[in-house]
């Protein structure tokens, strides 16, 4: 079932004539009992949730997701943290889809094969190695595929033709649109660019395709469910983790609130 | 000059930029298609006269190249044993090999287009090196460098400030060298279509490792010849300090094929025992890093450990891929120098022959002495001297006065 799972999801959303909602946050972050529940609320709201690896080194992210790695860190979690995180959200929400996303050098560490197969008996259901481009994924497909583990793949606004060829021929789950050339957490260009650039992959994939990095508000979010399979937020869910000051009561129901405000955004004017 | 350049690229990593194992373009999304283009933008102007007539050019006329290799006998008198030849890169303009690379990057930069560049630093001698490039050519510059680097460094700091280049300070990780990295990888991805990233070391994702090696490469190729010619024969021994690999690359690449033995001297902090140092070939294993697999310090879970070592130009958790692929092969001999040993090296090679060498370069000195006094008279021990220590006046002062 749980190989599955991905799919499902996004075939649910679409007879609900929805856009799923992707949510990101680092685990650990800001501690990782706060963490725990934090995801727990998430999950309650988002239909796949994309639990972060904390890293070193996030060269991808931008502030807000640098510091939530930094937090993560200095709270002592460690990957062992991760799988039971997952696996505890997974236990209390068995329709969520769980994405764990990070950088290679998490997985590289202890190996891809030990990886796929702990994170996979913890319940995820796809990977995102923000640093592992198609050309370099030979390293760990055999191991995700073994274990029915999605790999997700980004597409950014300066992936050519040959390019969004390579990454459709080896995605699988859903294929992550970055809307812009930044960091996580950047500005937002033009929604019509976004939209024209989607619709152009649409016509070369049947497999759903998520848009996110700097989608904020409940506006943007809504105006990108409209022609998107998927909105990724990730950004300004951390931020009201980082705006918690770290105590949990802070942060858990704005979290709850905002989830909430961005999942009724994912619907879809009728037709 | 020119013709002691040898063009025809040897040793080529594969079309993904793979040394063995090691390399790659481990990547964001965003930054594969800018480093195709600059792959593509470097290959073609490798195959073009005009881009090697203006390169020349610029390393004869503005850099100051040849450099000489000289014969430090007091040096070798002093330590006994072999005699110790100097490559001097300290002697270039701007007082570091560094400005090979970014010459011949700044070219490229150019060919391509770009109105601004951006670099890392960690001793401050890259960025230095970039600042000066961009001057020269009209270029924007803005600069990325660890807070605590900047403390460190502070006389470099205010040299790229003169130049007209921007500063960054980069307070994430550990306010060093690999986050200043981080950072301008950030901000490639944001403004590749104007900006060209000049990386270094060989370090980063291909083309950067090959690149930078090809643009080091007349280090090595003029040492080569110059040893023929001055001392009749090749050295036994080359002697290059690793941080990233930059000058270890530039001076072993024309040494390899021949029965040359080729010697990275790593920082070894307060030692290697100690967790304090900077050797990711002696204790480092395989990772994934700034868009290369190479050895890194990491902890078992792969969280990048913070490094130690006087120099901040060593201060680095990784290496370049290609030196970790020669480690593996043994086409390397892997040794390191402490803080203390590199000190102490600075400071004979100042007395002895006049020569104030860079913290970094120090440490190849001290190996390169090392070995030296356990080889035979008529041997030859060539040392990269890679650059020259006024930067690092202020750190060396601090040491002394507490010792004192």
């Amino acid at each position: 079932m749980a190989n599955n799972l991905l799919d499902q999801v996004f075939s649910r959303c679409r007879n609900e004539n929805r856009a799923a909602l992707v949510g990101y946050l680092t685990a650990g972050d800001p501690n990782i009992s706060d963490s725990t529940l934090l995801l727990h609320h998430l999950a309650i709201h988002a239909d796949i949730i994309e639990i972060g690896m904390p890293f070193s080194d996030p060269m991808a992210d931008g502030a807000v997701i640098q510091a939530a790695s930094e937090r993560a860190l200095a709270s002592g979690c460690t990957l062992a943290d991760v799988f039971s995180l997952t696996q505890s959200v997974r236990r209390q929400h068995p329709d969520v889809g769980i994405v764990l996303m990070g950088y290679a050098n998490t997985p590289y560490s202890i190996g891809f094969e030990s990886f796929a197969a702990q994170a996979a008996d913890a319940g995820a259901n796809g990977v995102l190695l923000v640093d592992i481009p198609p050309e370099e994924c030979g390293i760990c497909r055999e191991a995700f595929q073994q274990h029915q583990l999605k790999q997700i793949f980004l597409l950014s606004p300066t992936s050519s033709e040959d390019r969004i060829q390579r990454v459709i021929e080896v995605a699988s789950g859903f294929i992550y649109y970055v809307a812009l050339t930044g960091v996580t957490g950047a500005e937002l260009g033009e929604t019509s660019v976004i939209k024209a650039r989607v619709e152009i992959l649409r016509q070369r994939t049947s497999i759903p395709i998520c848009v996110g990095f700097g989608i904020k508000t409940v506006e943007k979010a809504h105006e990108i469910a409209c022609f998107s399979d998927g909105v990724v937020i990730g950004s300004a869910f951390v931020s009201i983790v980082t705006a918690s000051d770290t105590k949990l009561f802070d942060a858990s129901d704005p979290l709850l609130k905002i989830a909430c405000n961005m999942r009724s955004a994912m619907k879809r004017p009728k037709k | 000059m020119k013709e002691l350049y040898d063009l025809m690229i040897t040793h080529m990593p594969d079309a993904g930029g793979h040394f063995g194992r090691f390399g790659g373009k481990f990547a964001a999304e965003t930054l594969m298609q800018p480093l195709q283009s600059l792959q593509d933008a470097f290959f073609t102007a490798w195959q073009d006269p005009a881009f090697h007539a203006e390169r020349f050019d610029l390393l004869e006329h503005y850099v100051g190249r040849a450099t000489p290799l000289y014969h430090a006998k007091r040096l070798s008198e002093e330590n006994h044993g072999a005699q110790i030849w100097l490559k001097r890169e300290d002697l270039t303009h701007t007082g570091a090999h560094k400005i090979n690379n970014t010459i011949g990057q700044g070219l490229l930069a150019k060919r391509m287009g770009k109105k601004r560049v951006i670099a890392e630093t960690g001793a401050g001698q890259h960025g230095v090196a970039t600042a000066t490039v961009a001057a020269m050519f009209g270029m924007d510059c803005d600069v990325y460098m660890g807070r605590e680097d900047m403390a460190r460094q502070a006389p470099n700091v205010f040299r790229m400030q003169l130049l007209g280049a921007n500063v960054i300070p980069v307070d994430g990780g550990t306010a060093t060298l690999k986050d200043a990295l981080n950072e301008a990888l950030r901000d490639w991805v944001a403004s590749c279509e104007n900006t060209f990233y000049i990386i270094g070391t060989v370090a980063g994702p291909h083309p950067y490792p090959l690149m930078v090696r090809q643009f080091h490469a007349v280090i090595g190729q003029e040492a080569k010849a110059q040893s023929l010619m001055q001392a009749g024969r090749l050295p036994d021994i080359a002697v290059a300090c690793v941080g990233g690999g930059s000058n270890a690359m530039g001076l072993f690449h024309a040494f390899r094929d021949t029965s040359v033995r080729l010697v990275a001297v790593e920082a070894a902090g307060h030692g290697l025992e100690t967790g304090q140092h900077a050797a990711s070939l002696a204790k480092g294993r395989a990772g994934i890093l700034h868009g290369n697999l190479t050895y890194l310090l990491e902890n078992d879970e792969g969280q990048i450990k913070a490094t130690h070592s006087i120099s901040a130009g060593l201060d680095y958790p990784g290496v370049g891929p290609e030196l970790a692929s020669m480690h593996e092969a043994g086409d390397i001999e892997l040794t390191s120098a402490s803080d203390d040993q590199a000190i102490a090296a600075f400071q004979t090679l100042t007395r002895c022959e006049g020569i104030i060498p860079a913290l970094e370069s120090s440490h190849a000195l001290a190996a390169g002495m090392r070995l030296a006094a356990t080889m035979k008279p008529e041997e030859i021990v060539m040392i990269n001297l890679s650059g020259r220590g006024d930067k690092d006046i202020n750190t060396v002062m601090n040491i002394l006065e507490k010792e004192d």
